[in-house]
């Protein structure tokens, strides 16, 4: 085992962290303050993957995409939480009614694009950066840019501004919050489309990352459910944190072993926590 | 609704589904068309597993995603080991592997409070990818699938017969366990632990307990299954095994069939099954997975109790109240007590802090036998802190609690509780889901006298009518009003017959009519032999009530001792009042 191999792993692995982090902002979010556990982020990181992967086919740079997809999620996210409330779904049911939807979003996108294969040509970027021995892909590091900026720009909502507030008495206490005139309703709409906007813009990424089919969908469940709890739910840099050393812990494993016993890292990482610390989670 | 219709759901269906399974077993004999069997091999199939699911997920509502590990446990096990061992010990290993399995994961999963429900599905979901991973890495599968060829008993000529009918076999059986699960005592538990599983626990249900025995039953039948399965499929595969569609269509089943009943599952996965054999292949198969999809959408929202719900509904138009007891009893009896001399309960030097705040500071008291113990204190002082301590939902963070001169310090919330330690909630808080005589056989099965269940439902009638009660007793929680759910919460505690009942403000939002009737109440209690710890902040009621009394404040024990000599106490009054009133 050489000190590049395992350096090089080191890497990837932070890069991998990043994604993870990025996929699971949203959810985090809506779990922690709306008590929803939206699994349908999953379908929508990949519906804003293939819409900007139709886009892409048709000359647009994945960056006009974004622009346009971001506002288009948000208003998706707000929408399904117009109905949420509507018909007071609580913790719970919300996992078993947003895996439905991940299953119409899935058999959509199915019907839409079959199940084949498929890849974006455009690369946001060509090449790597060169640390001595070790290699970093140009797209990656823009993708791990994004995250970073993302985490921390919800870190200073939170903590700093009159909204951020508001959502964590919201979450104490409704509705005193509301007594002191924190707009619950208003508040808890934007929380959820911000959650859909990064899915999309998590799904820009994953398509320029990735090659994509529907079933994929469910194969981020695991991992960025790992990192979310992992994480410690709504926050933001314990997510980037738990990314990062499930990812690394994945790249060492598949440096180590071999490639498919990979899935088992995050599972194993949570399960240990889990028995070692349970008051963590 | 389920649970309000529970007991007069179960009589006829059983003889009907039993006449019906035996008609099925004689099926092969008529030599149907082949794909006949197989089709319903697949419902009793789906079947199986959403009635084991049930078990867990519907019951206590511990919603599972990793129904297909424990199913693809079981499969795995007869492929591999169905040669060396035979069709039977291999299916029997099948199911226990995959309960072995189940345990485990509860193990790890039930024992943390706050993150119970969530973190199980996640963690079960994690659960088939890892032994997938596993499978898939390992000679247990390696990768390109593995042949099945194992001898099944023989029973009809043909080998797809044999395997229709122990299909059969197995689905009749799982539904007879969820029955029985149901109308046991292991149901009324878990039906509790659905509802409010902090109160379940210190009315007496051992929650740790029940929920791994219903995780084995659950994981057991599925790994049974698992291993029909294997035959029936003949070649298995990491991917078809461990598909996300298994515990998918299982919990959609479960859902729409009416997952709080016993044969909810099992319409739900003949309905299913049904729909999706109609629709097979091309974009028909892609509509019939999204019709799915928005199947589970509105069967959560707009049918919580699923077809069972309704069909039960449209059978009983009036609701079927139980006959009035016989004799109306003067007073539940309490259990006598040990011959030990001492007081019944007594607390030294108990601490409880919750990062660095210490609601509770050295806190000593006793409790004897037979008195009516006021407790008073301001706001945040620690009265709730302290009940919290005694009934087990807290583990203080030092000190000792002696019942009857026995340490009880360690123990569980539902050990306590069969030793006769029981409280009210200031918030009452009844098991949402089932009606009022439901309500108060729960801790009259687990309580201090558990007793039988026959026993336990005239108990808990003796209750309701103490209380004054009997005419709701088919009532939901949410049909009452405050003051009968406050009523509700001592019934609670009357039946489960214990020596120290702690009342944690039960005249609080009450009119003054309504707290004479409660006084009232508590005398009556109390004159049943039971120890009383009163909890309040009306004075008057206080006065009247309290042999004795003591006051907190910030965690400390301030005073102690006759009523009126304490209020008068000036450390009393400055911890109300302030310091300035004390002076004066």
């Amino acid at each position: 085992m050489s000190a590049t191999l395992i350096g090089q792993s080191l890497l990837s692995g932070l890069m991998s962290g990043c994604l993870y982090a990025l996929l699971g902002l949203g959810l985090t979010l809506t779990w922690k303050y709306l008590r929803i556990i939206n699994l349908a982020h999953f379908a929508l990181i990949f519906l804003a993957a293939y819409l900007t992967y139709e886009m892409s086919t048709r000359g647009w740079h994945p960056f006009l995409s974004a622009l346009l997809l971001l506002p288009v999620f948000f208003m998706l996210g707000a929408a399904q939480q117009v109905l949420m409330s509507r018909y007071k779904v609580d913790e719970f049911a919300s996992v078993i009614v947003t895996f439905g939807v991940t299953i119409i979003i899935e058999s959509l996108i199915q019907y839409v694009w079959s199940a084949d294969f498929i890849r974006v040509e455009k690369r946001l970027a060509r090449g790597s950066l060169e640390l001595g021995p070790w290699l970093a892909p140009w797209d990656q590091l823009i993708m791990c840019g994004f995250s970073i900026i993302a985490c921390l720009l919800v870190w200073v909502v939170l903590k700093h501004t009159w909204h951020g507030k508001a959502l964590r008495a919201q979450l104490d206490n409704p509705s005193i919050a509301a007594a002191f005139g924190v707009p619950n309703r208003k508040l808890s709409l934007a929380l959820a489309g911000m959650g859909s906007a990064f899915a999309a813009l998590g799904g820009v990424f994953i398509a320029l990352l990735f090659t994509l089919t529907p079933s994929q969908i469910y194969s981020w469940f695991g991992v960025i459910l790992a990192t979310v709890l992992l994480g410690g739910l709504g926050s933001t840099f314990g997510a980037l944190a738990a990314g990062m050393v499930i990812g690394v812990g994945e790249s060492l494993t598949m440096a180590l072993t071999a490639p498919a016993w990979a899935p088992i890292v995050p599972f194993t990482l949570l399960i240990l926590i889990l028995i070692l610390w349970p008051e963590r989670l | 609704m389920a649970a309000r219709t529970r007991s007069n759901s179960a009589g006829r269906a059983t003889p009907l589904l039993a006449l019906g399974a035996c008609a099925l077993a004689l099926l092969p004999l008529f030599h149907p068309p082949l794909f006949f069997e197989s089709f319903l091999y697949l419902i009793f199939f789906w079947i199986t597993l959403a009635t084991s699911w049930t078990i867990l997920g519907g019951f206590s509502g511990y919603v599972s995603f990793g129904h297909g590990a424990f199913y693809g446990i079981g499969v795995y096990a007869m492929a591999n080991l169905g040669k060396p061992l035979t069709f039977g010990p291999a299916l029997l290993l099948a199911g226990l592997l995959a309960a072995a399995t189940g345990v485990a994961i509860g193990a790890v999963t039930f024992r943390i409070r706050r993150l119970r429900g969530e973190l199980f599905a996640l963690l079960t979901l994690s659960l088939a990818i890892i032994i997938s991973t596993i499978v898939l890495n390992t000679p247990i599968d390696g990768g390109p699938g593995v042949m099945v060829n194992i001898a099944i008993p023989h029973v009809y000529e043909q080998q797809s017969s044999t395997l229709y009918l122990i299909g059969l076999c197995v689905a009749f059986g799982s539904i007879m366990v969820a029955r029985a699960v149901q109308l046991g005592t292991l149901g009324r538990g878990l039906f509790a632990i659905s509802d409010d599983e902090d109160v379940a626990e210190i009315l007496g249900v051992p929650t740790f307990a029940y929920k791994l025995i219903a995780i084995g039953i659950s994981s057991f039948l599925a790994g049974v299954m698992g291993g029909v399965h294997a035959i029936f499929v003949s070649y298995v595969t990491v991917g078809e095994t461990f598909s996300i569609s298994v515990p998918l269509y299982v919990l959609l089943m479960s859902i729409l069939g009416g997952a709080r009943h016993w044969l909810g599952p099992a319409l739900g996965a003949i309905v299913i099954t049904t729909i999706s054999y109609s629709f097979v292949g091309g974009d028909s198969a892609l509509i019939a997975r999204a019709a799915i999809g928005l199947t589970l959408i509105v069967a959560t929202i707009f049918l919580p109790q699923g077809i069972i719900g309704l069909l039960l509904r449209a059978r009983i138009t009036a609701p079927e109240l139980p006959a009035p007891h016989a004799s109306f009893a003067a007073a539940p009896k309490t259990p006598p007590y040990e011959p030990t001399d001492g007081p019944l309960l007594e607390a030294r030097e108990i601490t409880m802090s919750f990062r660095g705040l210490r609601a509770l500071d050295g806190v000593s008291l006793t409790i004897n036998k037979g008195e009516i113990l006021g407790l008073v204190g301001p706001n945040g002082s620690g009265k709730s802190t302290l009940i919290n301590v005694v009934t087990g939902f807290y583990k203080p963070t030092g000190g000792v609690l002696l019942h009857c001169g026995h340490d009880i310090t360690g123990m569980s919330g539902h050990e306590r509780a069969r030793l006769g330690l029981a409280r009210t909630f200031q918030i009452p808080r009844p098991f949402a889901r089932q009606t009022v005589l439901d309500n108060i056989m729960v801790p009259a099965l687990f309580g201090a006298r558990h007793e039988s269940r026959g026993d336990a439902r005239d108990r808990a009638m003796e209750a309701i009518e103490f209380v004054g009660l009997q005419d709701r007793c088919d009532a939901l929680p949410d049909e009452l009003n405050l003051h009968q759910r406050k009523f509700l919460e001592l019934a609670r505690v009357l039946a489960s017959g214990s020596r120290l009942v702690m009342l944690d403000e039960v005249l609080a939002g009450l009119t003054p009519r309504e707290i004479s009737e409660a006084i009232e109440m508590v005398r009556k209690i109390h004159a049943c032999g039971t120890t009383i710890l009163f909890v309040e902040h009306n004075m008057r009621a206080v006065l009247e009530l309290s042999d004795r009394l003591i006051v907190l404040n910030q965690g400390h024990l301030v005073a102690n001792g006759n009523p009126r000599e304490v209020i008068a106490d000036p450390v009393v009054v400055a911890a109300y009042l302030g310091a300035d009133h004390a002076e004066n």
